[in-house]
């Protein structure tokens, strides 16, 4: 860890945290804001935004905002959409996705290094330039579902689902993870006569903890915040997820109080989470860089 | 691991077949289907067949045209001015509609115009906004880039010390990573406001009241700045993190040889630190231009595009083609050109890491 041997004592040590905390405020602050004001009745946000006052719980504060803003739209139905998105999703896509790179590190098949190079090559793909095809696709898949045969996916949970369970990133970190495993555990569990399910099950899945949390996290951030896709695919109220419906509740009305109520709302469960977690979702993002 | 004991076809496949199925339908699939489409005039939903139009969705997007000018003159032949003294050029519309002798300039509109000497050429645009959403695209990349790039190596440069509390500092710089794109826009947005914004109340009470409020998203020409300085300020976090795993590999033993030379911070940093950061340098970079080209959310959010489509951008103008307009081939033809841009960034960094290995 340590660069330079540091010295820190005295005046030094004084001006390098107070160096870090400038800095701190500066990514703090906009949140302390949000949080703050989100107790606040309008008149007052607006007025406290001229001093310091901006940043503190004080004046007249309740959870009004918090009522309000459930009365005034679906909140709880928006949380619930993006829940069920991102819970289905981040469990099928380290399903399917270890399931891959199992195969790919622990198999010999024809067909093997071509098709993982594929898979590799569709990291330079931002989603960004295949949302306008895969638009169309969607509104054109068929569907067997309660109502019988039907064509189209739009407005429903499995649009917002099944094009993210697989994709290149999540299988390229099982890939790295699986390769460093010791090959000869899973010889050895060969010669016993263990089956490929049983080994993927018994053997390699409790040993990879670590990068299932790095994908998990990972997954949850993209598909919990995820915008274009479903401002795209969905138009129902009742599939709605929470960064969708915040752009609609924001047109409804300009009621700051409530909308940072809402902005509070669907960002301190992921913060909390994040701070009990923090050297999971960092080391999350520090494996994405060894993709060069 | 090359004996027979790993060797099977049949359950090789079968455990690889669900992702690699699934990739094939939503992102192969998709992506090749962007190629495709950019050539025909699919609609989303239309009750006409598709047809092939070859390369006119490009040319719609990418035509222009230069029309040099001379100034209108009277009749004694002098070159006719206005209030100001500038000299006075025809309307644009008078050679850009129904004119017989200019037929290659029909439909085309006036993008800007550079004065030579005693003429002044019109560069001309069939699609202007677009045209708009390019530059603005390329400037956010050409400033987000270097500036963030080198902000996130400046944090992780200092928060890689042994102090006590570093954790805490790392946690909290990370923070707004974690934070949806679309709850921070619409904060900064608030905090943008022309009325009674965090951020003009914040600069009237720094300067004493001297600072003239602005409406920083109002403004053309403060609004894509505006969006720049908000977008740093929530991946900034992204950038140093990955600095700082590159930092952690650097070997300490170099440190100490540094040392013990005597070497001044700067030159430990110059011949030491930099070296040894070259592949994150690029791969930094590379991210950063990506997600920059990327952009999108922001401006949905905060500005629609405007003001006067100071705010424009690729994806936003993809968006709006293939979904709000429900024009597919327009707005594949848009997908296709961003990721040319993209794969040409992906070809630079093999290059630049190839030249090291």
């Amino acid at each position: 860890m340590a660069t330079i041997a540091p010295d820190n004592h005295g005046l030094r040590l004084v001006v390098r945290y107070t160096v870090l905390t400038i800095i701190a405020i500066i990514f703090v602050f906009p949140l302390v804001f949000m949080l703050v004001s989100s107790l606040k009745p309008d008149q007052q946000l607006l007025a406290d935004t001229s001093s310091m006052r901006a940043f503190l719980p004080v004046g007249d504060i309740s959870l009004n905002n918090y009522y309000d803003a459930f009365d005034r739209a679906p909140v709880g139905l928006f949380v619930m959409n993006s829940v069920i998105v991102t819970g289905v999703t981040v469990v099928l896509s380290l399903l399917v996705c270890s399931l891959a790179a199992f195969s790919f590190v622990f198999l010999r098949w024809s067909g093997r290094s071509l098709i993982l190079s594929i898979i590799l090559a569709t990291l330079i793909v931002p989603f960004e330039t295949i949302a306008i095809p895969l638009l169309l696709i969607a509104s054109k898949l068929p569907w067997i579902g309660l109502e019988g045969f039907t064509t189209g996916w739009l407005n429903s949970y499995r649009v917002q689902i099944v094009p993210f369970i697989a994709d290149g990133l999540t299988i390229f970190l099982f890939v790295q993870y699986f390769k460093d495993l010791p090959g000869e555990l899973i010889e050895a569990a060969r010669v016993e006569g263990a089956t490929w399910p049983q080994i993927y099950r018994r053997i390699v899945m409790p040993l990879a903890g670590p990068v299932i949390a790095t994908a998990a996290i990972l997954k949850f951030l993209v598909m919990y915040n995820q915008y274009l896709w479903p401002l795209m695919v969905v138009q129902q109220e009742s599939y709605r997820p929470v960064m969708v419906g915040l752009q609609y509740f924001f047109q409804l009305n300009r009621a700051w109080g409530e909308i940072m109520a809402y902005l509070s709302l669907i960002t301190v469960p992921v913060l909390v989470f994040y701070l009990f977690l923090q050297r999971a979702f960092i080391a999350s993002i520090a494996s994405t860089g060894v993709k060069g | 691991m090359a004996s027979k004991l790993t060797q099977s076809n049949s359950a090789g496949w079968a455990f690889a077949f669900p992702g690699f199925a699934l990739m094939l339908a939503f992102i192969i699939l998709p992506f090749f289907l962007a190629f495709g489409l950019s050539f025909t005039n699919q609609r989303l939903v239309t009750p006409n067949p598709t047809e092939y139009v070859g390369m006119a969705n490009y040319r719609q997007l990418l035509g222009l045209r230069i029309l040099t000018i001379e100034p209108q003159r009277d009749e004694a032949g002098a070159v006719e001015r206005d209030d100001n003294g500038d000299a006075i050029y025809p309307r644009m519309r008078e050679f850009t509609r129904n004119n017989a002798d200019y037929p290659q300039l029909a439909g085309l509109q006036e993008w800007f115009s550079i004065d030579r000497g005693d003429r002044r050429s019109f560069v001309l645009a069939r699609d202007v906004v677009f045209m708009k959403a390019i530059v603005n695209t390329v400037i956010f990349v050409l400033i987000v880039a270097p500036v963030q790039g080198g902000l996130a190596l400046g944090l992780a440069l200092l928060i890689n010390q042994r102090l006590r509390g570093i954790n805490l500092f790392r946690a909290i710089y990370f923070m707004p990573v974690v934070v949806s794109i679309v709850v921070v826009s619409l904060l900064w947005r608030f905090i943008y406001s022309g009325q009674s914004g965090l951020l003009n109340n914040l600069l009237s009470g720094l300067s004493f009241g001297m600072f003239t409020p602005v409406d920083w998203l109002g403004n053309p020409s403060t609004a894509l700045g505006s969006i720049i300085v908000m977008s740093i300020w929530q991946a900034v976090g992204f950038h140093m993190v990955i600095w700082l795993s590159g930092l952690q590999t650097i070997s300490p033993t170099l440190y100490e040889a540094a040392s013990i030379e005597g070497a001044s911070k700067w030159q430990t940093f110059r011949y030491v630190t930099w070296p040894g950061l070259r592949n994150t340098a690029v791969l930094v970079l590379i991210v950063i231009t990506m997600q920059a080209f990327a952009l999108f959310a922001q401006i949905d959010v905060m500005t629609g595009g405007g003001p006067l489509d100071s705010t424009q951008t690729i994806v936003f103008q993809a968006v709006e083609r293939g979904y709000g307009k429900q024009d597919i081939s327009g707005g594949s033809a848009i997908s296709v050109i961003l990721f040319c841009i993209v794969l040409s960034i992906s070809l630079i960094q093999r290059y630049l890491t190839r030249e090291k290995s």
